[in-house]
């Protein structure tokens, strides 16, 4: 789960990590009465779950709150890589004198946390990473002890950080990597991490944040569920967390039911390896669980028929503890609960997979065909597809 | 001969008073398992399906002589679950307990690394060598004893891929799962390394996913290491990048774990890669 950026810098805050005293608006009015209220120049920033929002002109200088309201009435509403932008954070500006980049995340290959800074903040570390990798000091963190002290000189000394900012810089990753641990994530990013000249002193300061919270995790952080923004998913994919499946919209015409997550891909990759030349793939990623429950067979079918691109169902499910014939007599009665006139093609196969088949054609559904293969399957489904066309 | 598990496995279930426990541990003595016992803290002294009920692993190790814990206990409890198993000295233990904290699984791996212990999952279907064995979730007679080793981290798509090849007289020695979760305890090169030296493994099959770089490190050993054919499979090739594909570890990260850089990694180590399961057989009998 991602957060946005004024949610991350609220959490950063609570260990300690020293960030603008922004807010967020809805509309521009309410961007008008924050910028005035903090006086000076303000900054603009859509809050939306997307990279590059800067270079889209989701982010302003507003020099008056008349400014920042104009901003505000721009952005919002915008649209940055697909997602509309809802909320706007309207930060104080600030005198930067240089910017940091700071960060804790996973490293799934070395199975540690991974504690990295570059002196070459405010820049996409990724395009920091492919020009000059040697610009990013990495430190891996020993999850049994946790951050130490000498890891943080080090990163401070690897980035050349001035001597009168380690206090500063100490106090600021001890509190990323508590906040990290504290909070489930897998990424704890500040980007940039800023020299600020405030008050006639020279201080870091968080000036932008990115948090993604391990969903396995949440469970033991009600706090942070709370924070999760539905309104930039797709429904379909809020209605399969409420039902326990695990579901990706993706933009093909076929709707997959799959129980798995390994053969759920593979079913996908199969539709798309017949449908590619005409343009047809899979709707969805849709993992039924490995007992094709009827209950989570009935809400996999609803929540593909709501999604108005798919032409086409393809069920694969491989009966193992589970027997087709169960799994077929569940799907029949999904059927019943939720009906409707767009072709299915169901290929059962494992424990009494004849039994299960036979129960799919005893049904005279008419709309309903039986496969033998996963080759048979998705070849069927593109041509009902290519008919329905 | 096969590797990990064989006749003379003794297993403890831990969680073997819940529904997810009991169902399986009934699977597996049906299968021919030997499950020697179970754990569950508070119930120690009571006896399921035959089989005695102890508070603690240690407990049950030193009653029982085990070799092997089985993990079927929720989420919240699976990395204590292990940790109790590796305090215990437990030789092998499969975690099928999905929706472990990433966090929680970098804990246990490092003191894993420290242990006498081997981890399998979590998250994964467990494992089986026909005929004498099966510590997991995987249904028996899909398999048959054979010369295949088969590795994957799916369940359901091992499944497909072990019937198919039983389906065309393939058998296997062990299919090992070792799940879908970005940190976990066994990798696909600590399997291979295994099934190379099995004297009775000819062939071996790899089911690999989307995430992380598993699957190249795997053709790396293939290269320098092994002498026995590899047949793969990579699921995932539509995969969008920065979703997560039901699996903790199915994502793609930027540019890094697609399937088309995994499957040309193992093409270009002369792995075989099957363009959909069911060509798997086919590859395997070339």
């Amino acid at each position: 789960m991602n957060l946005h950026e004024y949610q991350a810098k609220l959490r950063f805050a609570e260990f300690g990590i020293p960030v603008p005293r922004g807010k967020v608006a809805f509309n521009a009015n309410e961007a008008y009465e924050i910028a005035k209220e903090l006086g000076g120049v303000t900054v603009v920033k859509a809050q939306v779950h997307a990279g590059g929002r800067g270079k889209a002109g989701g982010v302003k200088v507003a020099k008056t709150p008349e400014d920042a309201r104009e901003h505000a009435s721009k952005i919002l509403g915008m649209n940055i890589k697909g997602h509309t932008v809802n909320k706007v954070l309207v930060d104080p500006g600030a005198n930067i004198k240089g910017e940091i980049y700071l960060a804790v995340t996973n490293d799934r290959a070395a199975r540690k946390p991974l504690i990295m800074a570059s002196a070459e903040g405010g820049m996409d570390i990724e395009e920091v990473n492919r020009v000059s990798p040697e610009k990013i000091v990495r430190v891996h963190v020993d999850p049994l002890i946790g951050l130490r002290g000498y890891q943080i000189t080090e990163l401070a000394s690897g980035i050349n950080l001035p001597h009168d900012l380690w206090k500063q810089f100490e106090k600021i990753a001890m509190g990323l990597y508590n906040c990290y641990v504290g909070s489930d994530a897998t990424l704890c990013e500040i980007n940039p991490l800023a020299v600020v000249e405030e008050y006639g002193q020279t201080i870091l300061k968080a000036l932008d944040g990115k948090m993604t919270i391990d969903g396995n995790g949440l469970g033991r952080h009600p706090e942070l569920e709370t924070l999760r923004d539905t309104s930039e998913e797709p429904q379909e994919e809020i209605t399969a967390r409420e039902s326990d499946l695990s579901y990706v919209k993706l933009d093909g015409q076929i709707g997959c039911m799959v129980n798995g997550a390994g053969l759920a891909m593979a079913t996908m990759d199969m539709t798309a390896h017949f449908g590619e030349q005409y343009g047809i793939g899979p709707a969805n990623f849709l993992d039924v669980g490995g007992g094709a429950d009827p209950d989570q067979v009935a809400a996999a079918l609803r929540i593909i028929l709501s999604d108005k691109n798919v032409k086409a169902i393809l069920i694969n499910i491989f009966g193992g503890i589970t027997r087709c014939d169960d799994v077929a007599r569940g799907i029949i009665t999904a059927m019943s609960e939720v009906p409707t006139q767009l072709p299915i093609i169901v290929r059962l196969i494992g424990t009494n997979q004849e039994e299960g088949l036979a129960i799919i054609n005893s049904a005279n559904l008419t709309n309903m065909t039986g496969a033998k293969t996963l080759y048979e399957a998705a070849q069927k489904a593109v041509e009902a597809v290519r008919g329905a066309k | 001969m096969a590797i990990l598990i064989d006749k003379n496995t003794k297993l403890v279930v831990q969680g073997i008073t819940g529904k997810q426990g009991r169902f399986h541990a009934q699977q597996m003595i049906e299968y021919g398992t030997n499950v020697v016992g179970g754990v569950r803290a508070g119930k120690g002294g009571e006896w399921v399906l035959g089989k005695p009920v102890f508070d603690t692993v240690k407990a049950a190790r030193e009653a029982t002589g085990a070799n092997c814990s089985i993990i079927y206990v929720p989420a919240e409890g699976a990395a204590d679950a292990i940790l109790e198993a590796v305090d215990a000295e437990v030789e092998l233990i499969v975690c099928i307990t999905e929706r472990i904290p990433i966090q929680d699984m970098m804990k246990v791996r490092a003191i894993l690394d420290h242990s006498k212990s081997r981890l399998l999952g979590a998250n994964c279907p467990g494992l089986l060598t026909p005929g004498q064995s099966k510590v997991g979730i995987m249904p028996g007679y899909i398999a048959t004893p054979g010369p295949v080793g088969v590795v994957s981290k799916s369940g359901t798509l091992t499944y497909e891929a072990v019937y198919a090849l039983t389906q065309r007289g393939i058998g296997q020695t062990t299919c090992v799962g070792i799940g879908g979760d970005p940190i976990n305890g066994t990798s696909f090169l600590d399997v291979l390394q295994m099934f190379e030296e099995d004297p009775n493994t000819e062939k071996v099959v790899l089911i690999g996913e989307i995430g992380g770089t598993d699957e190249q490190k795997a053709a790396d050993f293939i290269d320098k290491h092994m002498t026995k054919p590899v047949v793969a499979f990579i699921a995932g090739q539509r995969a969008p990048e920065g979703k997560t594909m039901g699996h903790a570890g199915a994502l793609v990260e930027g540019n890094v774990g697609t399937a088309a850089e995994k499957i040309e990694k193992l093409k270009s180590v002369g792995v075989k890669v099957a363009a959909y399961p069911e060509q798997i057989p086919d590859l395997i009998m070339q």
